[in-house]
């Protein structure tokens, strides 16, 4: 459909230009996945790793992309040159979606790019084609990326989460301090926003975290090296706390290369794309294991319970991952 | 790649407040699997290039109900094409059938009226994109 008369290699020199489209056709490709995504990373991965990435992410209403309006002001104002990947959900019935991140984001300043990203709903997809895009932005000198996700699903939490600054957007009214302690999204923080921050309650909201915050302390759950996420009150209607967000994370990327943190958490972010990448290679094993005619058999010996899904397992455990 | 959704930007140029339909076609779109990129109301013709460019956009849905159309949706398509980008403008909103020969004239691609059926709608977005490839 789309017409590719450019080469990655040509698409990708006309890029370093700063040719939004070329950026955008490259951004493409590793959406694409396979073939034209790895073309794409062996052009990109060795010029990339200078950007800062900062993840956005909240429950859907938060106030993430309000938020993100006012900060690329002040970041774009302090002289960087921003990125943002906009993440919002595929429909799981028909695969469609709205991407509406831009409508919040008053970017009409040349000097920021926005890619808006669905999630497509085929496994892995969104691990792998996030850290890519990352790369494409920082290898044609785009700093900081900001990756902005809705804080729901265990890979949109990952792929933020595994930034170097990781942002999470709370509001009041969104529960007492029970909730704040309950697993999840809120253990991933770096700074913690306490978005709108005009309504009734938000410092409420605020005591929560803190109280959370403290339980963290007394059971040695906090950062290894004792630092204690900052708290931000912010208010994206008249853009309060946007410059007070954009010190905390520059903060904290001073405090990642004070300790030496930098470095092992981009080891990790390696990690997690390699595991992802595995994987979903595996996945892919997986899935014509199991459409092939010795595969049905162990499915149909499985449903008249000849042998056990253990047994069942195995087998197709040791189909998938024979050594030929 | 066919399996590639096709990713169409909407959005409403100058100072028009009605965007009712352009939600609507939105979800319409939403529904037969495109990646709508959603602009809404008073966007420049100057920012939807930028936006095509930077999210590699298929094609561009433009909801008019101010009586510009005549102007703007010309000058859309002319800035996309001054981008070098071969994207097709479709039109929705309320457009007299008399301004429609200079529309097409103009390179509009399609004009969608009040009451198009939202299959009319899905096919016309996909038979402009498949034209241009």
């Amino acid at each position: 459909m789309k017409r590719d008369s450019q080469t990655p290699v040509e698409l990708f020199d006309a890029a370093i230009t700063g040719q939004r489209h070329a950026i955008g056709r490259l951004l493409s490709l590793v959406e694409q996945g396979g073939e034209a995504a790895d073309a794409v990373s062996a052009l990109t991965h060795e010029k990339s790793g200078d950007a800062m990435v900062i993840g956005i992410t909240g429950p859907p209403g938060s106030g993430k992309s309000s938020l993100l309006s006012q900060l690329l002001k002040v970041i774009v104002a302090a002289g960087f040159r921003p990125a943002v990947i906009a993440v919002d959900p595929s429909s799981p019935l028909t695969g469609g979606a709205i991407l509406g991140d831009r409508v919040r984001i008053d970017a009409t300043d040349t000097a920021t790019f926005i890619r808006s990203i669905a999630t497509r709903g085929h496994s892995g997809g969104l691990a792998l084609a996030v850290p890519g895009a990352v790369r494409v932005l920082d290898a044609v000198g785009f700093n900081p990326v900001i990756i902005e996700t809705v804080g729901v699903g265990q890979v949109e939490v990952d792929v933020t989460a595994s930034a170097d600054t990781t942002i999470v957007v709370a509001n009041p009214g969104t529960g007492d301090a029970v909730q704040a302690n309950k697993a999840g999204l809120l253990e991933v923080a770096d700074i913690f926003v306490v978005n709108k921050s005009d309504l009734p309650g938000s410092n409420d909201a605020r005591r929560d975290l803190e109280l959370m915050l403290d339980l963290s302390h007394m059971t040695g759950q906090e950062d290894s090296t004792g630092r204690r996420p900052p708290i931000i009150m912010a208010n994206s209607l008249e853009g309060s706390g946007a410059a007070e967000l954009w010190s905390a994370i520059v903060e904290h990327g001073e405090h990642l290369v004070a300790t030496n943190q930098i470095d092992t958490r981009r080891a990790k972010r390696q990690l997690a794309e390699l595991r992802s990448r595995v994987s979903d290679a595996l996945l892919d094993a997986l899935d014509n294991e199991l459409a092939s005619e010795q595969g049905a058999d162990v499915v149909a010996a499985l449903s008249d319970r000849r042998i056990t899904p253990s047994e069942a397992s195995s087998q197709i455990i040791d189909r998938v991952i024979r050594i030929d | 790649m066919t399996d590639t959704p096709i990713r169409i930007v909407l959005a409403k140029i100058g100072f028009d407040g009605h965007d009712r339909g352009l939600r609507m076609v939105a979800r319409i779109l939403r529904d037969a699997g495109c990646e709508v990129i959603y602009l809404g109301l008073r966007q420049t013709t100057e920012n939807v290039v930028a936006v095509v460019e930077q999210e590699d956009a298929d094609a561009v849905g433009l909801s008019m109900h101010n009586a510009q159309h005549l102007t703007l949706a010309p000058k859309m398509v002319e800035s996309l094409r001054s981008a070098g980008l071969d994207v097709p403008v479709i039109l929705g909103g309320v457009v007299p059938d008399q301004d429609i020969a200079a529309l097409m004239e103009s390179g509009v691609a399609v004009i969608l009226g009040p009451g198009t059926s939202a299959e009319d709608v899905v096919r016309s977005v996909r038979e402009a994109v498949t034209s241009r490839s």
